[in-house]
């Protein structure tokens, strides 16, 4: 029989004697053949016979010698990772900071114009050399450590340009301040250039800095959704009722859920009755009435009620688990940006070489008297200009600049990725509960058939309704307080399931409900059925109010539709897009909806799991799509589209799942982020033009070819201002940015 | 023309011939997978670069990051709809089981870095 090692964390563990109890514990279950705790890593490890010893097995051994095991690995090793990740954040951070610190001082004490406020010192240069060597062999040991590698591999990209770039300055400079009087002989100050290596390497590192933390953010999608998840599962188990870790529940253990608690895993239910907002899976916000033999999914919220379940899908398997998979792969499944910069320095980088050897040919063959000083100088020279640092900064000032300016306006973007993408997005494809609606049914319309005030009727009704469990219920009752209505007591209340309420007010017999109630207790409504029918038509519920036998009014629930809905459709039609709405919700409610809004398209019936093949029809099409939505059924649907554009009202999760999210809820930003991905796309684009140009036209003035005509030379000083002006004018651009109105 | 000018030219020559050839002339040679797994070693790039493996068969790329560089910390394999970290000096297996014949490129995070899987 096959042996089956596992590891897992042992949490409670203080002393060696726990080693030994749980370890005594573990070897004492049938099949288990080894087992080992390490008290320094909290893990414990089972060798044993694959079909003998189960999960429950182990954890109620451990659980016996009065520990808790942890099966499910997940959480804590995405948790592991963010750490991780965290403390290499703050090890770059440093390293920026003292790059720049550093390389400021140098630049104080080197850069003319500034250099006479400079203490002495500053302007020693062997003091410069002090300061210049840890930077480039501390803080920049990140670059030789990609750069290297990548050599051997023969390849070279944006961090072999930069450790070329800077070892080239740093030991030209060290080559000067050693040697200064080998170049004043062609005539040249001595002068060495570690500012330059520091500052590239402090504003590299610092663009570095920000992509990671923004990075750091993509997994939090993830770790969110598994946070989501119940910690602790009541279950009967022998006869009583007992608190474990959710990692612990089985397929077939009963569960028992309270008001105001989290469901732990997926099930259905045995006994009891409850309503269950299940938003967070479903996005739609009205709880949903459930009794037993429904179905009720890990992660939901029990509203009121308590009620028992059978576990029938638990860890993997549950719907929650399925939706952080699907997130996942859709996730991978997104094609990264190329980026621009990089592809072009593939080439880049075997061409400057061959250019500066090419240069150092050249000029010791043709040039003047110390020709060997003019070939070494200039090969110099081409290298240092030839620095990408302005290639580096054109897309993360700007990208910086632009995320900048959007969270001003409550547009929150989390890659440059979905900027880059977002101007080209051609439609938009809107959830509709909770996204353009407001994701909470309110009364729209109180129609009084016989003569009473309305708000009588509405005060008859929430008086009746305030006993009631049910979601709409709430909307009624919500909304007489809101007109400081006081709702009076009620007899013989009687909720019948699928119909309505009936009960006794003031001495009064009511009725609240549908067409069933009124045709069940014997109440015409036939003459007022083209009302019912045209409220329906506008996508509301229409709840007929019965008094005595008669049908005295008409109060019409509906979720309705966002103050800023209207606009931001309008918005995005002007910048010529298209609009589509996708909602589970059916035909009638939709089209009502996409009247009053003059979408383009809707996609209505649409099952949460149904939305990302929906989007991916869309994108087989042709069509560059822009998702917006709320809760975790979009999640999914929001990964998958070109650009996931999340609304700040809805859950964190979706906001998370999302490459951009509406944290100010209004519709009209959908239309403004994408005009701001455009503007920040054309900033990146003339950052881009500019840095190459800049190589284009001074590698070749670098390498001499104005010598011969005007006796031009650039020397490396010119080089590395030329350098220094390009990265501020790409910085400079990119702050531009912000006076720019979308 | 003195003997260290033809030497430098000499030396240039074959110094840009050699730049040309060392970065600009790369073939990729693929590795042929006849068993069920490879290990790919993740440091500058991925080694083997290219892999070859059957069409239909499940395959398991078993990555091996040795090399500390951020934008290898994530590997991407679009074509499977794969995104998985991979933490530094530990095994991250996937398993793929491609259905077509064909090239498929992966990268990581940064699309920096690419290997390449050839289904035949």
């Amino acid at each position: 029989m096959a042996e089956t090692k596992k590891t897992f964390s042992v949490q409670g563990m203080h002393c060696a004697s726990c080693v030994v109890l749980i370890e005594r514990a573990l070897k004492k279950v049938p099949g288990v053949r080894d087992a080992t705790v390490n008290i320094a890593t909290n893990k414990a490890t089972v060798t044993f016979t694959a079909e003998a010893v189960s999960d429950k097995l182990i954890s109620s051994a451990v659980d016996g010698a009065g520990y808790q095991a942890i099966l499910n690995q997940e959480v804590e090793e995405e948790d592991e990772s963010r750490q991780r990740k965290l403390a290499e954040l703050g090890t770059l951070r440093r390293k920026v900071a003292i790059s720049l610190i550093l390389g400021g001082l140098i630049f104080w004490g080197s850069f003319p114009g500034l250099m006479e406020t400079a203490p002495e010192m500053l302007k020693n240069f062997f003091v410069q050399l002090v300061l210049a060597t840890p930077v480039q062999f501390w803080a920049g040991w990140t670059f030789y450590r990609a750069a290297i590698p990548a050599f051997r591999h023969r390849t070279a990209n944006m961090d072999s340009l930069v450790a070329i770039g800077t070892t080239v300055a740093y030991f030209y400079s060290l080559f000067v301040t050693v040697l200064p009087d080998m170049v004043s002989v062609i005539g040249v100050s001595p002068l060495p250039y570690f500012d330059v290596a520091t500052i590239i390497i402090g504003l590299i590192l610092l663009g570095r800095y920000f992509e990671d933390k923004a990075k750091l953010g993509t997994s939090d999608a993830i770790r969110k959704l598994i946070g989501l998840q119940a910690k602790t599962a009541r279950v009967l188990r022998s006869g009583q009722e007992i608190d474990i870790p959710i990692e612990q529940v089985v397929r077939g253990d009963i569960v028992r859920v309270r008001p105001g608690e989290k469901i732990p895993v997926d099930g259905t239910i045995e006994t009891g009755l409850s309503a269950i907002d299940e938003s967070m899976v479903t996005g739609e916000s009205l709880p949903v009435e459930k009794g037993a033999g429904d179905t009720v999914f890990g992660a939901t919220f029990n509203k009121h009620g308590t009620f028992t379940f059978k576990a029938t899908k638990v860890g993997k398997d549950t719907l929650l688990a399925q939706i952080i998979k699907l997130v996942e792969e859709a996730q991978g499944s997104k094609a990264p940006i190329q980026r621009v910069a990089d592809a072009v320095s593939s080439v880049f980088v075997p061409i400057v070489i061959i250019l500066a050897i090419l240069t150092f040919v050249l000029w010791y063959v043709f040039g003047p008297e110390t020709s060997l000083t003019y070939a070494i100088l200039n090969m110099i020279t081409v290298l240092i200009i030839a620095c990408p640092c302005a290639m580096g900064l054109a897309t993360p000032t700007a990208i910086m600049v632009g995320t900048g300016k959007g969270a001003e306006h409550g547009i929150l973007i989390k890659t440059a990725a979905s900027l880059e993408l977002a101007h080209k997005v051609n439609t938009v494809v809107f959830d509709k509960t909770g996204t353009l609606t407001n994701g909470e049914p309110k009364v729209t319309d109180i129609i009084s058939l016989s003569g009473e005030v309305k708000e009588t009727l509405l005060g008859l009704a929430a008086s009746l309704e305030k006993g009631s469990e049910h979601s709409l219920a709430d909307a009624i009752v919500k909304d007489a307080r809101g007109h400081k209505l006081s709702l009076r007591d009620v007899s013989d209340f009687k909720a019948v399931p699928g119909q309505g309420v009936t009960g006794v007010v003031d001495g009064a017999k009511l009725m609240l409900g549908n067409r069933k109630l009124f045709d069940s207790e014997g109440i015409s409504f036939e003459k007022n059925e083209d009302i019912i029918a045209r409220l329906e038509r506008e996508g509301k519920t229409a709840m007929l109010l019965g008094k005595d036998m008669a049908f005295v009014g008409i109060i019409a629930v509906a979720d309705t539709l966002k103050d800023s809905a209207e606009l931001g459709v309008k918005a995005l039609k002007d910048l010529g897009i298209k609009v589509l709405m996708i909602t589970g919700d059916n035909k009638r409610t939709a089209n009502a909806i996409g009247t009053a809004l003059g979408l383009d398209d809707i996609l209505a019936e649409v099952m949460p799991d149904q939305k990302e093949i929906e989007i991916k029809k869309l994108q087989d099409k042709g069509r560059v799509v822009a998702m917006v939505g709320d809760g975790i059924n979009d999640a999914p649907a929001l990964a998958s589209a070109d650009v996931g554009i999340a609304m700040g009202s809805g859950t964190d999760i979706a906001m998370e799942a999302a490459d951009i999210t509406l944290i100010n809820k209004d519709i009209r930003s959908v239309a403004g982020a994408i005009a701001l991905s455009k503007t920040t796309m054309r900033t990146i684009k003339q950052n881009l033009f500019w840095a190459f140009g800049y190589n284009v036209i001074l590698i070749p003035v670098a390498m001499g070819v104005l010598y011969p005509f005007f006796k031009v030379l650039l020397n490396p000083i010119f080089a590395s201002i030329a350098m220094a002006v390009s990265s501020i004018s790409v910085v400079a651009n990119s702050l531009y940015l912000k006076t720019r109105k979308f | 023309m003195p003997l260290d000018k033809i030497i430098v030219i000499i030396a240039g020559i074959l110094g840009i011939g050699f730049t040309y050839w060392f970065f600009l002339m790369k073939k990729d040679r693929a590795i042929k997978i006849t068993g069920s797994s490879v290990i790919i070693v993740v440091s500058g790039g991925y080694n083997p670069e290219v892999i070859s493996i059957p069409v239909g068969k499940t395959t398991k790329l078993n990555f091996m990051r040795t090399d500390p560089t951020e934008c290898l910390s994530e590997v991407v394999i679009g074509d499977f709809n794969i995104r998985r970290e991979l933490p530094l000096n530990k095994t991250v297996s996937v398993k793929i089981t491609p259905a077509k014949e064909g090239e498929y490129t992966y990268s990581c995070g940064m699309n920096m870095y690419h290997g390449k899987i050839i289904v035949s």
